[in-house]
């Protein structure tokens, strides 16, 4: 017997992508204010994961997404309903005090014991802290079977089969419900919100929740000591030929 | 080589030692208690991978005793090999097939033990597909909140590492009693395989089942340079146009120069090459000697990956492309007919 999917998908506000992000002068961290910010591609390609299993006939009984997060976080979580999750959950957390992975972790092992998840699909990282932690932590927390990276993924009652990607190649790994998973660029193409579900996104339910009414502790771990611009690489012009490029980079010794 | 990080370590015991006029030689030996590093050694089919060796660079850097750690079939005679790297005291060794192919579900109880039977302050990990797997879900089980892709080591808690895709260096301070790293291979490179003589002893294993099943893998074979040790890299991207024109011009200029092959995600997303060759903050980073790159625009995801090579070198058509902003050489041209002429004139010189 093949047990009902509840899926599970934390997404996370980031600063959009195409954004170049700039350094506080005071060194304290990155200007988020006035920046355009949008939903994780990562997590993306989580959603759309998600609805794409319930479109391919598995029994999906539930799409919940989550996020931890200011107030703004729910516009992220609009999009992940108006791209087709059912419901979602809107953990308010300052934005002075963000979580750091352990904590996030912590948080949706109790969300997902509370929702009685059996499958759970994080992106690999966030474009922000680039930490990639989040899915293998919770996978430890609930002491659940994880793959990372995924690039496809197939469900059979309750077996899972995933391939992810790996340095060199692919690898496949193979479990059963319940299960994490984390997203790699390669799994999907995510699809762009309609007009028509953007309004039905709006009228979806969208619980908001504390760190307390869970009963999680995510302290930080980590203080930060300061944030600076990268070293500026020095262009060093253009020649004219082949020629020319060759010579410059026997002067620069790197033939 | 006495450093930061084991200085500040001797400043905490010279300040206990003062209150509690401890002798010098319990100085010493609280030293040794004080900063222990285990690093996670990867090995394949009973051979070192030796881009986990960065782990070792990294502890030594911390000061204090570095302890390898090897698993699998082989690991005993992994573990002799192993025993010769310089920088390593011991070598931790556990021999079960069931850690062969690397899989977090046993492994991380694995080490879960023996980190706390051997005490250790600081964990390390190459930042490689086997270590972001693996130890984000050891330190869950540690409660303690990792350090991931480590690119410099300030003191023995205070760690440096890119974040925003390279766009920003963020230091950070850790108050948790075991440090968990990834490392940058970029920044760490491996220990020397000689001149060290390690002892070997056999580690604890609590024989826990891994609840997923490995069941194949399908590596791209290649016989040129591995892309993230590679000292040359030439890397193509959307600019190249279809699959057939990456395959026929990449490979020759690649052998020209005895480079690896990589790829920007345009081209990879396209279809032009492996995933496994992408080059960015999705992909692999790299800090080859030479950074060819050949109709690249220069994305700051893909200038994550490679803006700490040491010469970067490009040809693109487009003289406004960021990618010439970051170049030391830069050629604006039509790469189908520049990279054939760069080919031909790099092998007859």
């Amino acid at each position: 017997m093949s047990s009902k999917l509840r899926i599970l998908v934390p997404v996370k506000r980031v600063i959009d992508y195409a954004v170049k992000p700039r350094v506080k002068s005071d060194r304290t961290g990155v200007e988020t204010s006035g920046v355009k910010h949008s939903l994780n591609p990562f997590d993306e390609l989580s959603i759309e994961e998600a609805v794409r299993l319930r479109e391919r006939k598995q029994p999906v009984e539930d799409i919940l997404a989550v996020s931890a997060g200011p107030a703004k976080c729910a516009d992220t979580l609009r999009t992940a309903m108006a791209m087709g999750a059912d419901r979602s959950i809107h953990v308010d957390v300052p934005e002075d005090k963000p979580l750091e992975p352990l904590g996030v972790a912590k948080l949706l092992k109790a969300i997902a014991e509370k929702e009685k998840s059996n499958l759970i699909i994080l992106g690999k990282q966030a474009i922000d802290d680039d930490a990639a932690q989040t899915g293998q932590m919770l996978a430890g927390l609930l002491n659940w079977p994880q793959a990372t990276q995924a690039s496809k993924v197939s469900i059979d009652n309750d077996t899972v089969t995933v391939e992810r990607e790996v340095d060199g190649g692919v690898e496949t790994l193979r479990a059963k419900l319940p299960m994490i998973i984390t997203t790699d660029l390669r799994l999907n193409e995510p699809r762009y919100a309609s007009l028509p579900n953007i309004m039905k996104a709006k009228k979806k339910k969208l619980e908001k929740k504390t760190l307390g009414d869970y009963g999680v502790d995510a302290t930080s771990r980590l203080k930060t000591i300061k944030v600076e611009e990268p070293p500026v690489r020095q262009g060093g012009g253009k020649v004219e030929d082949v020629d020319g490029m060759i010579k410059k980079l026997k002067d620069l010794g790197a033939l | 080589m006495l450093t930061i990080a084991g200085q500040s370590a001797l400043r905490a015991v010279r300040a206990r030692s003062t209150s509690h006029a401890l002798s010098s030689h319990f100085e010493s030996s609280s030293l040794a208690r004080l900063l222990s590093t285990l690093a996670i050694l990867e090995q394949r089919d009973g051979k070192l991978n030796s881009g986990s060796l960065g782990a070792v660079t990294a502890g030594e850097k911390l000061g204090g005793s570095v302890h390898g750690f090897i698993a699998g079939k082989s690991a005993k005679t992994v573990a002799q090999e192993a025993s010769k790297i310089k920088g390593l005291e011991k070598i931790i060794a556990v021999e079960n097939e069931a850690y062969d192919r690397g899989l977090p579900e046993n492994w991380a109880p694995l080490l879960v033990e023996n980190i706390k039977k051997g005490g250790y302050t600081h964990v390390i990990a190459a930042h490689s597909a086997f270590g972001k797997s693996l130890l984000p879900r050891v330190a869950a089980l540690l409660d303690v909140q990792q350090i991931s892709d480590v690119m410099n080591i300030e003191g023995e808690d205070t760690f440096v590492r890119p974040i925003y895709a390279g766009n920003a260096i963020l230091t950070v301070q850790s108050t948790d009693p075991t440090k968990l790293l990834t490392v940058r291979q970029t920044s760490f490179p491996p220990a020397e395989i000689e001149g060290g003589s390690a002892s070997v002893e056999e580690g604890a294993d609590p024989k826990a089942e891994s609840s997923t099943e490995w069941i194949s893998e399908n590596l791209a074979k290649s016989d040129r340079p591995e892309l993230a040790s590679a000292e040359k890299v030439v890397s193509g991207g959307r600019g190249l146009k279809s699959k057939e024109e990456f395959d026929r011009l990449m490979p020759p200029l690649a052998d020209a120069l005895g480079a690896a092959i990589g790829a920007s995600r345009a081209a990879v997303d396209s279809g032009f090459a492996d995933n496994s060759l992408q080059v960015g903050q999705t992909g692999k980073n790299v800090a080859p000697q030479l950074y060819l790159a050949v109709g690249i625009s220069g994305a700051i995801q893909h200038l994550a990956g490679m803006k700490d090579s040491k010469v970067i070198a490009c040809i693109n058509k487009d003289p406004d492309a960021p990618i010439f902003q970051v170049a030391d050489v830069g050629l604006v041209g039509d790469l189908f007919e520049k990279v054939p002429e760069l080919t031909e004139k790099l092998k007859s010189q």
